[in-house]
């Protein structure tokens, strides 16, 4: 049941890719769907990667109403790089090899994601209203310090992070988009492979652990498998916050299920669906760039309102 | 144990003369009238901005008994700069007045969209509260900025949204005085004020008109969001911190406690502007951003620390 329902998202997502693509071309035909198949690669990776790294969060966290977006974590990957370029300088950050560079800030975001939010996931697990309250302060403060380390950079040092972290999906660079695919599947298909791990970690750490499960492991394993999707992400386009609490609470809507090896792709399915429609909506039909993300953080903080009072009512 | 008045008297003289020594220009034969012009300007601003935003959020807390909340955090800066878009794409002429007048309206109509909002919240959960009001915000923000995008008046936005002094100058802030009166009325009424806090049940049977009051508490917050709003930006956190600081220092007697808060507020305000030109001298880092990041650390540290005596 649930997986065909997993199937008619996939071909949804299909046939809008199709239609995003093949919406009134004209000559020269090879130019415009070069552009057009670059965004679209951006705009599902980026919605791919939010949809189920909300997912693994939600899951670690055991609270339906966090997202890696609202604890920052884009904001912690933006901080990591603004002070390797702060530490190391402009130059000295191009002549690390990129494929080393990504390594290690990928090592390095999941160490400090592991060590704030393992801290908040430990500590106020019993209260989750304050864990919400801390995650989101932790964000803005995240986010302050990033802008504030930047605001004191050289311009030339300044102009390296920017173009690190904020490409827009107007202009994707295809080489930097076929490396965050790659490191995108890779991180799907690690997430898959641990679903079953991460069904009996849903139900909370004692329980889990009573089951025979490791569960700090898991956790340990998901923090990084998010960190991968969150630098995809943010690498590829800026941080839009909440876009995984529409994605994952869709998600849990249409399939009805907490299998996680059905979770996880409807999530990712559904993000690039969002993201992909809605940017058709607004490019194609409405003729208004860039109002995307805003409609986004519309919807999703409604959203958030509503599954707030209506957590209340149970 | 420290005495709070001499402590924050002596480092409110130490920034107001650092804040009066320092910036690009250097003294010379005008040094009087570089004075007059700009530095005082700016020094007297950030203290009226600081202890304005310290009083609202001293009011809203007790308005809603919470103490995890204050003006930014009831979308009453995001109403204001959405009345101030209104404005400028619908009557751009408009004089100061005016538009201090109907960015103070908006903001008393987002204040009351997030109380009715807070009403239907469970009571025993206080931490509800600022996450509600961080989102409403951040749902008001985002109309703000879509409607500022389609009408190309990002710029705005963006001087709004992130408070800083640099652009203050004489003859650019003196509305800011206004805080100064808002002030002395809320001393008036601060017995009043304090019972407001002990909700709605209590406040009537202690003969107050709770609505009445609420309604001048709420309207005194706008005025003080939008003056600030307008002539400088909005500074989040500033309204949180000073009175949560002093009322862990030296508990809860509200009017005691008022003119420590109002000169903490400014004090903290006048802190990260002094900070935010120190940093990277001779340029200038906005004065909103250190305090984000300041008062970010002081919130995470108020709801961590082991827990004070706390309403709701």
């Amino acid at each position: 049941m649930a997986e065909r329902r997993l199937l008619w998202l996939g071909l949804a997502l299909l046939a809008l890719c199709g239609a995003f693509l093949a919406w009134q071309l004209r000559a020269p035909v090879g130019f415009i769907l070069g552009l057009r198949a670059a965004k679209l690669g951006a705009l599902v990776c980026v919605g791919a990667a939010t949809g189920a790294a909300t997912i693994l969060f939600q899951t670690v966290a055991g609270n339906r109403l966090l997202t890696p977006g609202l604890v920052g974590f884009d904001a912690l990957f933006v901080l990591l790089q603004t002070l390797l370029v702060a530490t190391l300088g402009g130059v000295g950050v191009a002549m690390i090899p990129a494929s080393l560079r990504f390594g290690v800030e990928l090592v390095a975001l999941a160490a400090a994601s592991a060590l704030l939010f393992g801290l908040l996931l430990r500590r106020d697990a019993r209260d989750v209203t304050r864990m919400i309250l801390t995650g989101i302060i932790l964000g803005v403060l995240l986010r302050g310090l990033a802008s504030m380390v930047q605001r004191m950079m050289d311009p030339s040092d300044y102009a390296v992070v920017q173009q690190a972290m904020f490409a827009s999906f107007g202009r994707v660079d295809p080489q930097q988009l076929a490396v965050a695919a790659v490191v995108l599947l890779a991180a799907l298909a690690a997430a898959l492979r641990m679903a079953p791990a991460l069904d009996v970690a849903g139900l909370g750490r004692e329980t889990a652990r009573g089951l025979g499960l490791n569960h700090d492991r898991v956790v340990m394993v998901s923090l990084l498998l998010m960190a991968a999707m969150v630098s995809v992400s943010t690498a590829l386009v800026g941080p839009i916050t909440f876009l995984g609490l529409l994605t994952a609470s869709l998600a849990r809507q249409v399939t009805g299920t907490h299998r996680h090896a059905v979770l996880i792709p409807a999530s990712a399915i559904i993000g690039a669906l969002i993201l992909v429609a809605g940017q058709f909506v607004f490019e194609r039909l409405l003729g208004s760039q860039s109002a995307l993300a805003v409609i986004v953080e519309l919807f999703g903080g409604l959203l958030f309102l509503v599954l707030v009072l209506k957590r209340r009512r149970r | 144990m420290l005495r709070p008045w001499p402590l924050t008297i002596a480092a409110l003289a130490g920034l107001i003369a650092l804040s009066l020594s320092l910036g690009a220009a250097s003294f010379g034969d005008d040094a009087g009238w570089l004075l007059m012009v700009s530095r005082i300007p700016r020094t007297a601003a950030a203290l009226l901005a600081g202890a304005g935003l310290a009083l609202a959020g001293v009011v809203v807390q007790q308005v809603v008994q919470n103490r995890l909340v204050e003006p930014s955090l009831t979308g009453a800066p995001e109403a204001s700069m959405l009345g101030l878009l209104a404005v400028t794409l619908l009557a751009p002429g408009m004089a100061v007045s005016g538009k201090m007048l109907i960015a103070a309206a908006a903001a008393l109509v987002g204040m009351a969209g997030y109380l009715a909002l807070a009403a239907r919240l469970p009571r025993e959960d206080p931490m509800l509260l600022p996450i509600v009001g961080m989102v409403y915000g951040g749902i008001l923000g985002a109309i703000g900025v879509w409607m500022a995008w389609s009408a190309d008046l990002m710029q705005y936005l963006g001087a709004w949204r992130l408070g800083e002094f640099s652009g203050v100058m004489m003859g650019r802030y003196e509305w800011l005085w206004g805080i100064a009166a808002l002030a002395a009325l809320l001393y008036f009424i601060a017995d009043r004020i304090t019972i407001l806090g002990l909700g709605e049940a209590q406040a009537r049977s202690l003969g107050l008109d709770y609505a009445q009051t609420r309604a001048l508490g709420l309207v005194v917050v706008s005025v003080i969001t939008a003056l600030v709003l307008v002539t400088v930006g909005s500074f989040p956190f500033v309204g949180l911190v000073a009175p949560n600081l002093v009322a862990r220092w030296r508990g809860d007697n509200l009017r005691a406690n008022l003119p420590l808060i109002a000169v903490g507020g400014g004090v903290l305000l006048l802190a990260a502007d002094v900070i935010g030109r120190l940093l990277r001298y001779p340029f200038e880092i906005p004065a909103a951003t250190v305090v984000a990041v300041f008062g970010a650390g002081v919130f995470l540290w108020l709801l961590h620390a082991a827990p004070g005596r706390r309403h709701g």
